[in-house]
């Protein structure tokens, strides 16, 4: 499980949710001013509804995730409050 | 009896003895220890009781101006710490204790102990507020080290699932009150940094005593707080109880609660920004291609593009008219040099080359015939005069000399005139009327000058 980690923390590459929302405030900033070239605020633009997209993406994404306690001997096992989830 | 009759009042006596306790600046104030017992709170807000321990007791009165700032109710058999002074109560002629603060016992060493380490940290720099981590905006995985039995654990997980069903939670299971409570929260706080699987680190637990809270004001909790590579939450009791944890923490939540909140954003609030932008980016898209659009049909509007035909039109008539200006101007100018050429053909034909040269003709024959005359006319003289002058030239002839006996003798084809040229031996050709004779010179004489 640790190793699950280690592999978000090494796709580098990918934005996380915020880098790509404050691009995207960025591009709406930047279309917002009227002295970029047209067919840069149109480059503009589709980027836009692309990071949109992957932001999208990533909230809907639910991943498979147990949460986790970790017990006496030093494993990590599932963490369920199945009474307080009935309620 | 002098004694006797020197007998003084009950009341000069207990003024006397309230002087004389009043004057005592070590009962002005004191650090009081003891156990309160008969506890009565007067309708008026004042405090009495009685402080006492194994071996005395004292009255007690705490007045309501004072008793206002107390931090906790006092009651019966409670153990406390209260300041104050000693003075005496006439009516009843009793000395009693008057209570300006008071705090429970046992707690007032804590309290020291909580000072001490407080400054002691402060100085050391870990509270310093440019040394805090920031905390991740959107983390997925969240640490949680706490009692898996108490309220807390129960309170963070339904906030965070609430808020961002995303985030997995870890829970680091610890003890949070008693002896061991500061050791295994320091371990785990280490464990969580060694394991690498979260993102940032919740520490806390639900409300309780000072005591029961304590664990969270031990230095080596808060240094393993202020060690901690990753982000930490405190979030330890209710809002009014502050400890060390949180100072040191790189964010305070009051209640593990408000830890849930403060560590995931409300998902609907995400989704929400994000619908936002989204409409943003594209309303800034169509509004810009809706003044392009403006701008393009400005310039269509515009006379050049929306009046082409107008414009074709008036230039038509321009050059109709250019046209026009143009054929007049070529027909004056044509008419013009007609007339012109007329003249000159006149006054060309009158001096046609044919007349001009009928003329040379004639005057050729003329000169022709002139010439000819005058040659023969000098020719006639010409040939007048030159009868005598062969006639002379046959008189002076050398050949006519000649026939009348004369020789001419040469020397190498050249004629001799004198006898110095010679020398005898010469060879000599003498010429004679007709003929050439070769001889030789024998001998010479010289004439004599009248010879």
């Amino acid at each position: 499980m640790a190793e699950d980690h280690q592999n978000q923390v090494g796709e580098i590459a990918e934005p996380t949710f915020e880098e790509a929302m404050a691009e995207l405030e960025q591009i709406v900033r930047r279309l917002e001013e009227s002295d970029v070239p047209l067919e840069e605020a149109i480059d503009l633009f589709q980027k836009g509804v692309a990071l949109s997209k992957q932001c999208h993406m990533k909230l809907q994404k639910v991943e498979d995730q147990i949460d986790r306690i970790l017990s006496e001997d030093g494993t990590l096992k599932p963490l369920r409050f199945d009474k307080e989830d009935d309620e | 009896m002098m004694a006797i009759q020197r007998a003084i009042s009950v009341t000069a006596l207990t003024r006397y003895i309230k002087k004389m306790v009043e004057g005592d600046r070590h009962l002005r104030n004191i650090w009081l220890r003891g156990e309160i017992s008969n506890f009565k709170k007067h309708s008026r807000g004042h405090m009495y009781m009685t402080i006492k321990d194994a071996g005395s007791r004292i009255s007690a009165v705490m007045f309501a101006q004072d008793n206002r700032q107390l931090t906790f109710v006092p009651e019966e058999g409670m153990k406390v710490l209260a300041r104050g002074e000693v003075s005496l109560y006439e009516p009843y002629g009793q000395y009693q204790f008057y209570i300006k603060e008071m705090q429970p016992d046992g707690i007032g060493h804590l309290y020291l102990q909580f000072e001490a380490l407080k400054k002691k940290l402060q100085q050391e720099g870990l509270f310093n507020p440019e040394l805090k981590k920031p905390i991740p905006k959107m983390p997925k995985e969240i640490g949680i080290i706490t009692s898996p039995t108490g309220a807390a654990i129960r309170d963070l997980f339904t906030t965070i699932k609430r808020r961002m069903p995303q985030a997995r939670i870890t829970l680091f299971p610890v003890l949070v009150q008693g002896e061991y409570a500061a050791s295994s929260i320091a371990r785990a706080i280490r464990l969580a940094n060694e394991l690498k699987i979260v993102d940032v680190l919740i520490v806390g637990r639900g409300g309780g005593s000072i005591e029961e809270l304590w664990a969270f004001n031990e230095e080596i909790v808060a240094r393993e707080i202020f060690a901690s590579k990753l982000p930490v939450i405190s979030a330890v009791g209710h809002e009014t109880d502050f400890t060390i944890a949180d100072f040191v923490a790189d964010l305070r939540a009051a209640t593990p609660t408000a830890a849930g909140e403060l560590v995931v954003p409300n998902i609907i609030d995400i989704e929400n920004r994000l619908k936002d932008r989204t409409e943003q980016l594209i309303l800034a898209m169509k509004r810009r291609l809706t003044r392009e659009k403006e701008q393009l049909d400005v310039l269509r509007n515009s006379y050049a593009f929306k009046q082409p035909q107008l414009i074709v039109r008036r230039k038509e008539q321009d050059l109709d008219r250019m046209i026009d200006r143009l054929e007049e101007k070529t027909r004056a100018l044509v008419r013009e040099r007609r007339q012109n050429f007329n003249h000159y053909q006149k006054l060309l034909s009158k001096h046609h080359p044919e007349n001009l040269l009928t003329q040379s003709v004639k005057d050729l024959r003329q000169m022709s015939e002139r010439l000819r005359r005058a040659m023969r006319v000098f020719h006639d003289r010409k040939k007048s005069a030159l009868a005598p002058l062969i006639t002379g030239l046959n008189a002076l002839s050398p050949l006519n000399v000649m026939e009348r006996g004369y020789a001419l003798p040469f020397k190498d084809g050249k004629l001799l005139k004198t006898v110095h040229h010679l020398t005898p031996g010469d060879d000599i050709q003498v010429r004679l009327k007709d003929g050439t004779v070769d001889c030789q010179v024998r001998g010479i004489e010289e004439a004599t000058e009248n010879g």
